[in-house]
């Protein structure tokens, strides 16, 4: 799944850069390790928790209980081809509207962390004058064809697999490797562009759930016919949104004065 | 023993792993990779059950599918935050400690303070 | 499927209930794109509007005596998401709108931008935290469905904890992070809990999980693991370490509505699982587990409590005994025992009790820290006379804590304390009658020094309103001790009996 792979892969990133910036101080304090008795226990806890799940996991219903059939039913009526898609975007929008306010939750949260002087500057480090290296020039190269391919697989996502999320997360990637070899830079926090583009997933989901009351039966119902449509427009929002969440997730708060 | 099943059981086995370092290591660091090892038992876990659940022509039952993606996303900007916070821990204090009680002691980086 | 037409049939005003999380919601992408002044104003608009809003649906739940419901996107469950609102809900919706608008109003002096600054940066976050923390509590209170809750729950985690350190202090900061792991555990147990729901019953709605459960191990194992979780999260003892730090060095309006409101979502959640999806089940031992567990927190959380040296920290540790208390509802209100509606009204009475009154306890020890200049218990001596306003409402507060009348919180531990004798349950009684002891015993710590007539030095008198604030809040935490049996017939509204009982 190139959900999952993405999301280990971006937070790799983030661990491996936090690791290298704390060298040296990763070694605790002697008085700090756990003593011998709390390592037992806690091992035995998580060898009986491993064991009741293994027990859960061999006991499983077969045949198991599935939703597969009714999505299948429903989703001749949204017009898509991707059931998971449908899920998240027709059946279960509510959650997904959610869980995009809670990446903007996320951004505000990493954001604060700043100094009260850095506020309004950038993240992450400047242009270089000169970018050189190896990465460099993977940056250059790849961001082409990842944006087109990125974009490729967030509009084949009604119908084959793919959808907002991987083709945000791709190029969400194309964005990072270029400012991780310093050929762009982040936004300062205190762009509009940056702010709207944040916003503009969860915001147009919302004004289309709320929109649903008048245009079809309810609070985030689609019309008969015009769902498809009204997805594609929906996810071309989040698409942008998660492009520009995730990277800020990485660059993390403000570290340079605003620009004034 | 069906590759479902095994795929269940080393998830199962990745959240026992992923418990036993949350508890017992100090540093913040490696807490939040622990997480992320009981969170990739989690999908795991939903991936299976999804995997069991495949009918009506389907491969797998997405719902469990789309729960997975919307974890992964919420799992990864959780760790963002928590790495944003030991950063600026680590600038603020020059260690890394989750003890209560240890003093704030001179910024690692003395442009920051 | 009689149970999915009978229950999911949207009740008139079920679209209120989606109104009470849209509002918060618009709140929250508004104030991040206009940013600036502006997010306050937005904040502070749409908060008074949500205390409406709560009441009309409080209003219509009592007109109707059932549960109010709404299908989203007009699917029902299991495919699709249900919102509902029974009467724990609608005193929650409320109990958190009045409480977050009072904590607004009280931060204005704290987090208004500066003049000559088009935007700072610890307000625009505060306003933007602040209805983030108020969305997700409504979310809770009124979800239906297992995975939607996840997700509010980890809207909460992200809204509460860079609340804790806006200021940017070292200690704020590591406190911050043991609340953020410590909530993280939470929130993927509890996943890991209903994706083995899912994986037995292919359903994570509340209603229809409830219809389909019967007791196997997977269930034990699935609800064993989310309640760990939500313990964390709760912060019931063991598990109880990060909140002190945590709400002690949070700004005074952040403290009130971590300790009033945050914590009681993951309760509320815990209440939902024992009593809402498993009542059908028998589980006398895990409940008398929870309780005992809830009665060590008591006594452990008040005898700390009555050894610190900081107000704020002894406000803190008080939560932490306060939550045991709640606990002590499990194995009181399960079952169709005569004394379980005592038992749940009790319950109920003391989470709002709780709230009121530690969030006015909170924003007095705020006034009292920010006039002082520190909040050392030992050196408040002539605060009383000095502030009187701002010490009366502690003093108020602190009659609820120790349950003395006339107070909310008398009225909830008498009803508990009548469920267990009548119960038999004894051990409760005398774990709370020694808990409204010590309660005793730490607001007296506080009020003597407070009450004798020495002169004191205050850096700058309190501002009038603000002490109106948490004096409103703490009078409130009165005035539900004075609440008509039609109150404990609300609470009953959605309760599900024992055995066989359809919501």
């Amino acid at each position: 799944m190139t959900e999952a792979a993405i999301g280990s892969g971006v937070t790799g990133v983030l661990l491996i850069g936090a690791a290298a910036r704390l060298r040296g101080v990763e070694k605790a304090a002697a008085d700090e390790q756990p003593s011998e008795p709390q390592r037992f226990w806690a091992s035995v806890l998580c060898v009986l928790v491993t064991l009741a799940l293994a027990g859960v996991v061999l006991s499983l219903p077969d045949p198991a209980p599935t939703l597969a059939p009714e999505a299948a039913q429903k989703l001749a009526g949204t017009g898509l081809g991707n059931p998971i898609t449908a899920v998240l975007i027709a059946f279960r929008s509510f959650d997904t509207m959610l869980e995009k306010v809670v990446l903007v939750l996320a951004v505000v949260g990493v954001l604060s962390l700043a100094p009260d002087r850095y506020w309004g500057g950038a993240p992450g480090a400047p242009r270089a004058a000169r970018p050189e290296s190896t990465l460099a020039f993977l940056a250059q190269l790849l961001p082409p064809f990842g944006i087109l391919i990125g974009i490729h697989i967030f509009w084949v996502g009604a119908d084959e697999p793919g959808g907002a999320f991987q083709g945000g997360a791709i190029l969400a990637a194309m964005w990072m490797i270029t400012m991780m070899a310093r050929l762009t830079e982040a936004p300062p926090v205190s762009s509009i562009w940056l702010r709207l583009a944040l916003i503009a997933g969860p915001a147009v989901f919302l004004a289309t759930g709320v929109a649903g009351v008048a245009m079809a039966s309810g609070f985030f119902a689609y019309p008969a016919g015009f769902a498809k449509p009204l997805i594609l427009f929906i996810e071309v929002f989040m698409t942008l949104s998660i492009a520009v969440t995730l990277p800020m997730l990485v660059a993390g708060p403000p570290r340079r004065l605003p620009r004034r | 023993m069906s590759a479902a099943t095994l795929a269940g059981l080393i998830g199962a086995a990745l959240v026992g792993l992923g418990l036993y370092g949350l508890i017992t290591n100090p540093q913040p660091l490696r807490k939040i990779l622990a997480f992320n090892l009981i969170g990739s038992g989690v999908f795991l876990l939903f991936g299976i059950i999804a995997r069991k659940g495949a009918a009506a022509g389907f491969v797998a039952d997405p719902v469990p599918q789309a729960m997975v993606i919307t974890g992964i996303v919420v799992a990864f900007s959780a760790s963002a935050l928590a790495i944003a916070l030991v950063l600026r821990l680590f600038q603020e204090t020059g260690r890394v400690t989750l003890r209560p009680d240890a003093s704030a002691g001179p910024p690692a980086n003395g442009a920051d303070t | 499927m009689h149970v999915t037409a009978l229950a999911f049939a949207a009740t008139a005003g079920g679209f209120l209930l989606v109104l009470a999380i849209v509002l918060p919601v618009a709140g929250i992408l508004l104030s991040l794109v206009l940013g600036g002044r502006h997010a306050e104003r937005i904040a502070l608009v749409l908060m008074p509007a949500g205390v409406g809003i709560a009441i009309a649906i409080a209003v219509l739940l009592w007109r109707s005596g059932k549960p109010l419901v709404y299908g989203l996107g007009g699917l029902p469950p299991p495919l699709g998401i249900a919102l509902r609102a029974d009467g724990f809900s609608a005193v929650m919706l409320v109990t958190a709108a009045m409480v977050i608008s009072a904590a607004g109003f009280f931060a204005r002096a704290n987090f208004g931008t500066p003049q000559g600054v088009t935007e700072a940066r610890a307000p625009l976050a505060f306003w933007i935290l602040l209805q983030a923390v108020w969305a997700a509590l409504n979310i809770v209170f009124l979800g239906c469905d297992l995975f939607n809750l996840y997700v509010a729950l980890e809207l909460l985690t992200f809204a509460a904890v860079p609340l804790v350190c806006l200021d940017g202090r070292p200690e704020t900061l590591a406190a911050a992070l043991r609340y953020l792991l410590f909530a993280l555990f939470g929130s993927v147990f509890y996943l890991l809990g209903a994706a083995l729901l899912y994986g037995a019953y292919g359903t994570l709605d509340i209603v229809l999980l409830a219809a389909r459960i019967h007791a196997e191990p997977a269930v034990w194992v699935a609800v064993g693991l989310m309640t760990a979780g939500l313990l964390a999260k709760t912060a019931l003892f063991p598990l109880h370490l990060w909140l002190p730090p945590a709400h002690a060095n949070a700004p005074a309006a952040g403290s009130a509505v971590l300790s009033a409101l945050v914590v009681k979502a993951s309760f509320f959640l815990i209440v939902r699982l024992w009593f809402n999806v498993l009542p059908t089940l028998p589980h006398e031992t895990a409940s008398a587990i929870l309780a005992a567990l809830g009665s060590a927190a008591i006594l452990f959380g008040s005898v700390l409590a009555l050894r610190q040296e900081r107000l704020k920290l002894l406000i803190a540790y008080s939560t932490v005994a306060q939550i045991g208390y709640l606990f002590l509802m499990f194995p009181l209100a399960a079952g169709v025992h005569p004394w379980a509606a005592d038992a749940w009204s009790g319950g109920l009475l003391q989470t709002l009790s709780h709230a009121f009154a530690k969030a006015a306890m909170f924003l007095a020890a705020g006034l009292i820290a920010e006039s002082l200049g520190h909040d050392r218990i030992a050196d408040l001596r002539g605060v009383g006379p000095a502030m009187p306003m701002t010490v009366f409402a502690f003093g108020l507060g602190g009659l609820s804590l120790m349950g003395l009348p006339p107070s909310s919180g008398f009225a909830a531990k008498w009803l508990l304390l009548k469920a267990s004798v009548e119960a038999g349950q004894w051990p409760w009684a005398v774990v709370m009658l020694a808990g409204g002891l010590l309660a005793g015993g730490y607001i007296y710590r506080v009020l003597a020094p407070a009450l004798s007539s020495e002169a004191v030095h205050l850096k700058a008198p309190p501002q009038r309103s603000r002490e109106g604030v948490a004096l409103v809040l703490a009078l409130v935490a009165v005035l539900l001790g004075f609440a008509p049996p039609a109150f404990f017939e609300f609470l009953q509204i959605g309760r599900v009996a024992a055995i066989g009982g359809l919501p």
